[in-house]
């Protein structure tokens, strides 16, 4: 009845949970297994440009004649396995350098805070864009970049719930026993987190979807002749008023992803006000 | 004000109370009392028929005035509360909006209601009066957080006061407060009540508090009734076990007496047993206990309890055995000695010159009201605050002051036991888990022996070894707290410091805390620094104690000598404010 195991327990029962876990599942499938079940390649021409919905090519064609439905069945995977890796990694960032300025305080809080505070005065998107362009759309470059954009909101979510859990009696029963500050940390205060984190994380992922797909929109995603969700948008659009789905088709993967995850965040920050509520009283 | 037949229930359909049904007259004030989870605020807040979410009125009716409150709309129900019904919760703190300024909560409570228009500012000094508060613009214009607790707690009163309800619901008003603050709120309480005829409920674990302040009392334990009568025939003439054991479980500044505590805690709505549902605690307890539910049977005029052993309970006793006081133990070399400690926050002295030895095998008590420094003084011993002036010297050595400049072995040998048991348990740690920290941190035993260790420092402080896998939240408060000196005493510490550690516990709860750390001092030897603001407690636990005013350390000497012919006025004042159960 404790922990995260019943949290997510917990959260099962949330309707938001239930429906966000479904569309989650579905925009995973279409990422994973698409490649395989596309109809056609990816660079297949199977029509003129443009052309609307056909009994061969049902979601139609783009503005090069390729298929629309083969194109987002196979044009997933980036997106999706890049912004669950960049939320991954501004949380690695963020909860470490938030746990350490929010136990430690004074020097170390001030000069971590700061220098966020830099970061944070850069749009994500600018940060991302001005050393994408300089070093090239590099895949891993592109995660490292969003996750080192979005990690100063994390480290601040995070110093702010480890300064409230670090009041607690329990943290100074652990440091009356001479506990070194790095295990304090690690085993008294983080597990404390982390239902707050997970919710942390999904939000994150959210915003990483948002940053990944705009720069692929850009065309700064990694270049390859697959395409990508955030790539088709850019392209089919100049067809949007004769040939809509070529751009609908992304953007409805897209944002599934994105509202799922919202979605399944929601439901766990219910339950863990449930959870917490009954706590208290 | 009068209740019947009244029955909340959860969702799941599972009573939290029921068959609740008492009368209280204007001008008289009912003590509710019992255990946490007894269903005693359950009741209170039903009485302004408001539940917790999850739970639900399902029957039962709740007149004041004439006026069954329970069948009123919502939008009735909001004009009767506040203006006829009013209710002063537990903690003022969380009840006052911290964001608004004394003078307009008051105004507020006027406002919502339309009442007094024109003349408000004239009532909130009256009522202000009333509770012994100042009026002026200078103490109106001030926030919550600029009050103490006593005073917020007064305004809280004041607000429930103002609007001259018929009748007011006190939740443990009293209970984060010192026995001084807590004799004010008390006799303001007593006196508003009588000068205004108003019918009051007053809800606490604590029958000395209920002894001081009402004229009948009602017990309640797992959501029903057991005992209820005029306050001389419950608390001098108690039929039912549970009362009984409840007022041996108090401790009395008059004479030391052994405390008992009532073995397990109130079962929760669900878990409770088949037939009368304390006879898995009651030293009486047989055969027919398990099948028949015993109904509130009358004893005397106005006088009931429902048990099926009315017979044998006439002679049982509610007097706790009185024990021989404790005297000063002679030994030659203190282990703990503080020459002249100093310690200030900026400007305000905090600690002014305080010197104390504690030998070995000793309890001393360290007794003052909150703001009397006893809390700086543990934590500057246990290593949590660095003293600006004097010396601490431990087992002859001087004690380098903060916690990580220290040894491990001087860690292991001081250890703190925190007033709250509800903070100092890691949340996401089983008991199991929380106590193998000090054996791997101060590397007790070898490696295999943990299991062992963690079980026998369990035995220990009584609990069994199956709750190893429990976590603090599946444990009740005494439980907890157990558990946190189970903790303290893995690394067989020399010194055990206490601050206030029964203070958030029940009396049955503390009863048996109490006679477990006197356990250790009389059979392990152990030094403990017991600080409190209770004298009953003192005089139970301590050898000696010593009394802080504002920082100063004004008298010390044997427990029962400073507490039968105290010398300083302070200590004479603070007997005089501690509630005690007496005709």
């Amino acid at each position: 009845m404790t922990g995260s195991t019943s949290l997510l327990a917990r959260s099962w029962k949330q309707k938001q949970t239930k429906i966000g876990t479904a569309i989650i599942l579905v925009v995973l499938f279409i990422a994973i297994a698409g490649p395989w079940l596309a109809p056609y390649s990816a660079t297949e021409f199977v029509g003129p440009p443009f052309t609307g919905s056909t009994s061969a090519a049902p979601l139609g064609t783009d503005v090069l004649g390729h298929d629309v439905l083969s194109r987002t069945l196979r044009g997933g995977l980036f997106v999706v396995w890049s912004s669950i890796a960049a939320a991954i990694v501004a949380m690695l960032i963020g909860v470490t350098l938030g746990l350490l300025a929010g136990y430690r305080g004074g020097f170390t809080d001030g000069l971590t805070m700061r220098g966020f505070d830099i970061v944070l005065a850069f749009p994500q998107l600018i940060l991302v864009l001005i050393f994408v362009s300089l070093i090239g759309p590099k895949a891993w470059l592109i995660v490292l970049l969003t996750g080192i954009a979005l990690s100063p909101g994390v480290a601040r979510v995070t110093r702010g719930l480890t300064q409230e859990v670090a009041q607690r009696d329990f943290v100074r029963a652990a440091e009356l026993m001479g506990m070194s500050r790095r295990r304090i940390l690690w085993s008294e205060i983080l597990p404390n987190l982390s239902s707050a984190l997970l919710v942390e994380f999904t939000t994150r992922m959210i915003w990483a979807i948002g940053v990944i797909a705009s720069l692929a929109f850009l065309g700064l995603g990694p270049t390859s002749d697959v395409g990508n969700w955030g790539l088709m948008i850019n392209e089919n659009r100049v067809g949007l008023p004769i040939q809509p789905l070529g751009v609908i088709a992304p953007v409805v993967v897209m944002a599934g992803f994105a509202v799922g995850t919202g979605l399944i965040a929601e439901g766990i920050s219910r339950s863990m006000a449930r959870i917490e509520g009954a706590r208290t009283s | 004000m009068t209740v019947r037949d009244l029955r909340v229930e959860l969702r799941s359909g599972e009573d939290v109370v029921d068959q609740i049904g008492f009368d209280v007259a204007p001008g008289e004030i009912l003590g509710v009392v019992g255990e946490s989870g007894s269903g005693k605020t359950t009741v209170g807040t039903a009485l302004l028929g408001h539940t917790r979410s999850g739970a639900e009125i399902t029957s039962g009716s709740v007149e004041i005035e004439g006026t069954d409150i329970l069948r009123l709309d919502p939008r009735q129900l909001s004009g009767m509360r506040g203006r006829v019904v009013t209710y002063v919760p537990q903690d003022p703190a969380s009840a006052l909006n911290p964001a608004l300024r004394i003078g307009s909560q008051l105004r507020e409570v006027m406002r919502v209601h339309d009442a007094y228009s024109g003349e408000r500012d004239a009532r909130i000094e009256q009522i202000l009066a009333d509770v012994r508060l100042p009026s002026d613009r200078d103490f109106l214009r001030r926030y919550p957080h600029e009050l103490s607790g006593g005073q917020q707690q007064r305004v809280a009163i004041a607000m429930a006061f103002m609007l001259q309800p018929t009748a007011i619901v006190l939740d443990e008003p009293t209970t984060g407060l010192d026995v001084t603050t807590q004799a004010h709120v008390l006799e303001t309480v007593r006196r508003l009540c009588a000068e205004h005829q108003v019918a009051a409920i007053y809800i606490t674990h604590d029958l000395a508090v209920v002894s001081a302040l009402a004229q009948r009392v009602m017990v309640m334990y797992a959501g029903r009734i057991v005992e209820i009568g005029d306050r001389e025939q419950v608390l001098f003439e108690p039929r039912h076990p549970y009362t009984q054991q409840l007022l041996r479980a108090i401790p009395s500044v008059k004479e030391r007496t052994r405390l008992d505590l009532i073995p397990g805690a109130a079962p929760s709505p669900g878990h409770r047993p088949s037939g009368c549902s304390y006879r898995t605690r009651c030293p009486l307890a047989a055969e027919g206990c398990a099948e028949i539910t015993p109904g509130l049977e009358g004893i005397g005029p106005a006088h009931a309890a429902a048990c099926l052993r009315l017979e044998e309970t006439k002679a049982g006793t509610y007097k706790a055995p009185t024990l021989p006081d404790l005297t000063e133990v002679e030994s030659p070399a203190p282990l703990v000695s503080l020459e002249s400690v100093e310690f200030a926050y900026g400007d305000n002295q905090v600690l002014d010159s305080v010197s104390l030895d504690v030998h070995q095998a000793e309890c001393v008590a360290v007794v003052g009201e909150s703001g009397s420094g006893k809390t700086t003084l543990s934590r500057i011993l246990a290593g949590l605050l660095a003293p600006a002036a004097g010396q601490v010297r431990f087992d002859g050595e001087a004690l380098p002051s903060t916690a990580r400049s220290r040894s491990p072995e001087l860690l292991k040998s001081i250890q703190y036991v925190f007033q709250n048991p509800y903070g100092s348990l890691n949340p996401r740690k089983s008991v199991g888990e929380i106590l193998s920290l000090p054996v791997a941190q101060f590397g007790i035993g070898s490696r295999g022996q943990t299991r062992d260790i963690v079980a026998a420092a369990l035995d220990e402080v009584g609990l069994s070894e199956d709750m190893i896998d429990n976590y603090p939240q599946e444990l009740s408060g005494g439980e907890r707290q157990r558990v946190a000196i189970a903790r303290a005493l893995v690394g067989q510490p020399k010194l055990l410091i206490c601050d206030e550690v029964t203070s958030a516990l029940d009396v049955s709860a503390q009863a048996g805390i109490v006679s477990l750390l006197r356990k250790l001092v009389d059979e392990s030897g152990l030094a403990i620094i017991f600080v409190t603001h209770d004298l009953a407690l003192v005089r139970s636990i301590a050898d000696r104690c010593a009394v802080l005013e504002k920082g100063t350390m004004v008298e010390t000497g044997a427990s029962s000598l400073v507490i039968d012919h105290p010398s300083h006025r302070y200590t004479r004042e603070l007997i005089a404010d501690t509630p005690v159960v007496n005709r």
